[in-house]
């Protein structure tokens, strides 16, 4: 038998306001168990600050402070600067913000703190769109993506934004991606992380039933998919330079797969699947070039 | 104590060493650069043990000091005009968070088109955002209000901002007493705050709260303000046995048989005091109110000074367009229910740092005195 990975211990309590089959949810639940009760979390708008729990309720379990939108990084970074001070360095500061408050407004914050190198670690659960507004499209909303600003006859014209790539060219310690089916290599990650200092990022990728237009109970099937079909490969990148893709499939499933569970791409034509099949296919293996280059000029 | 000839900028620099605050983040902007240039190398040199958050914004520079503060640390910024309009969603949140923030704020007009000159316009539209203003009008003022603050901040769970005008005493030496670390110590205890974020008692601050509650909350910010009236001039007292200074609500001089009385902040309230002088030899009955704590704005104080002149004048370096000066909406809102109460003659002057001398001053009294009727608004020295 496997020995698990994942501890036991639970930190976020039942009685939190998620959708039914939230990804997001579910990735604050595996992040608290990596990371333990010396945490502190900054949220800034996004789903969490409906999760956790309306006044004075609170599901996560660990202290929290809601923050404005654009500055999950900056109070992230002052909580921090004080820990330092009071000499509590034994706190894993943790900024928890959406992909609207990551890609989107939060970019300049998170830039500034990445290139100040503030003893942060940065996760964004992105359901890529601004679910919590009900579903406006993100810069982290995929290429010909239905959202309500981006209608079925005019769908998302431009691809998702790089995230880890900005921020690798930040040149910061850790970087990494993951997703909810994949919970001991998210586990891990955070683990990893948390060991880390400086500024680190996790992506995770969270599936969004009523923005996805997904059956709740498909969500791990298509966190998996997105993984499968290499939609969204799960990596990580050291130090801006050293990349390493953590699962490797021998053959990528075709996207079709993953497109066709989910309501949001249900207007895509046959082109359109071809056009993004070809987006995922070239992506894929600049992604093993980036890892095989990492490897040579490990000893330059 | 020492005595030493500092700019207002480092006025700042050394309430905030004086303070032991221990978390900086600030991001630079003429005028108020020196504060934290000093501040810089107070932290590196380690007179100042505190870690400075060198931000890329004043956003990410409010929101880095309320995460510090909530944090329990004392945290301190610095910044001016464009800069605190930036900051604006943030002053609003650091409020709602009880969070006993201080920080600096040069008067500096703005922009377009550019000016980097005094204007009060900058602070008072950021007068409903529930932070306590204080409008210093020496440098000895913009130090130990800085100390003050931290004070009063502390024991009521509100921010308060120490206002200063650009160049007037941001950029002008003048002598100022240094208090002694173990004076400020005594009269300053470190940061104590129950309500912090800590893992051993873990909270949620700042949730989502329906209607059933909200208007609480908000009601016990005005009570807040309100505890703080009479916890300045309390705290002020206590001050004046240390050190020797007294700094309450308000500023009055030569009010008690005043006919005509002139309400000012800032370095105008300074030149207005000589014109006092100046008019009383001539045999006038003029006096001066400086307004020295806009928010919590002190209506009784006001109330009580003005009802016996005969006329006030407000005189305002600050624009609220399409309503007038901001100040002398407060002044007559304080006034309107008191019956029989002076008229009141609204004056606009000195916009984007333009002189405001005695001899202007002198000529807001001697044009009152020739006139009946209150004015909403009259126009100094405009070119037309």
């Amino acid at each position: 038998m496997r020995k698990l990975t994942i501890p036991r211990e639970e930190y976020m309590t039942p009685g939190h306001l998620a959708c039914q089959g939230c990804g997001g949810a579910l990735a604050m639940r595996l992040a608290l168990k990596a990371l333990g009760k010396k945490t502190i979390l900054t949220i800034p708008a996004c789903c969490w600050s409906v999760i956790d729990g309306p006044f004075p309720y609170s599901a996560a379990g660990v202290p929290l402070f809601h923050a404005p939108f654009e500055t999950a990084a900056s109070t992230s970074a002052g909580v921090s600067a004080a820990m330092k001070i009071l000499g509590k360095e034994d706190v894993h500061v943790v900024a928890w913000a959406g992909d609207g408050g990551t890609f989107d407004i939060g970019m300049q914050a998170i830039s500034g703190a990445a290139e100040r190198g503030d003893n942060i670690l940065y996760i964004v659960y992105d359901n890529e769109a601004y679910m919590n507004t009900g579903i406006q499209r993100s810069s982290a909303t995929p290429y010909k993506a239905w959202t309500t600003t981006t209608p079925y006859k005019f769908p998302k014209a431009r691809p998702k934004k790089d995230i880890i790539g900005i921020l690798a060219a930040h040149k910061v310690p850790y970087v990494a991606t993951a997703t909810v089916a994949y919970a001991e290599d998210f586990v891990k990650k955070v683990k990893k992380a948390a060991q880390i200092k400086g500024f680190r990022l996790i992506q995770v990728l969270s599936p969004c039933p009523p923005g996805w237009k997904t059956p709740p109970e498909i969500t791990i099937k298509l966190a998996r998919l997105a993984v499968q079909t290499g939609v969204f490969p799960l990596y990580e990148v050291e130090n801006g330079e050293k990349y390493k893709i953590n699962i490797k499939p021998k053959k990528l499933k075709p996207v079709i797969e993953y497109l066709k569970l989910q309501g949001r791409f249900r207007h895509l034509t046959q082109a359109d699947v071809e056009e993004i099949q070809a987006m995922v296919n070239r992506n894929w293996k600049l992604l093993l070039a980036k890892e095989e280059f990492s490897r040579q000029i490990e000893n330059l | 104590m020492k005595r030493m000839a500092i700019v207002g900028n480092h006025a700042l620099s050394y309430g905030a060493l004086l303070s032991r605050v221990q978390v900086i983040a600030a991001y630079p902007i003429t005028p108020q650069t020196q504060v934290v240039e000093l501040l810089s190398e107070m932290c590196a040199d380690g007179t100042l043990k505190a870690e400075f958050v060198k931000v890329e914004s004043e956003h990410s520079a409010m929101a880095a000091v309320m995460g510090a503060s909530a944090s329990g640390a004392r945290a301190f910024t610095a910044t001016s005009s464009q800069g605190l309009a930036l900051m604006h969603e943030v002053l609003h949140w650091v409020t709602g968070a009880r969070l006993p923030v201080v920080m600096g704020n040069i008067n500096r007009a703005f922009g377009p088109p550019w000016s980097i000159w005094t204007e009060q316009t900058d602070s008072l539209s950021q007068r409903d955002t529930g932070w306590m203003q204080i409008y210093a009008q020496d440098n000895q003022e913009v130090l130990d209000s800085v100390i003050l603050a931290y004070k009063v901040s502390e024991q009521v769970l509100l921010p308060t901002m120490v206002v200063l005008d650009a160049f007037f005493l941001s950029h002008t030496s003048e002598p100022v007493e240094i208090p002694d670390q173990e004076k400020v110590d005594e009269f300053l205890p470190p940061y104590e705050n129950k309500y912090i974020l800590n893992p051993d008692d873990p909270h949620a601050f700042g949730g989502l709260t329906n209607p059933e509650w909200y208007m609480e909350l908000r009601y016990k910010i005005h009570k807040a303000h309100e505890q703080s009236l009479d916890l300045i001039e309390k705290e002020g007292k206590e001050f004046e046995k240390m050190f020797g200074r007294y700094y309450g609500l308000v500023d009055p001089y030569k009010v008690d048989d005043a006919e005509i009385i002139l309400v000012a902040i800032s370095t105008a309230a300074s030149t207005a005091r000589y014109a006092v002088d100046l008019l009383r030899e001539k045999g006038k009955k003029v006096g001066l109110l400086r307004i020295r704590v806009f928010r919590p704005f002190p209506y009784q104080k006001v109330k009580d000074i003005l009802s016996n002149a005969k006329k006030v004048i407000v005189l305002d370096r600050n624009l609220s367009p399409g309503a007038g000066g901001i100040v002398a909406s407060e002044v007559r809102g304080a006034l309107a229910n008191v019956k029989n109460h002076p008229p009141v003659f609204s004056y606009i002057m000195g916009l984007g740092g333009r002189d405001i001398t005695t001899k202007h001053i002198m000529e807001l009294f001697e044009e009152v005195e020739k006139m009946d009727e209150g004015k909403d608004i009259i126009w100094k020295g405009v070119k037309l």
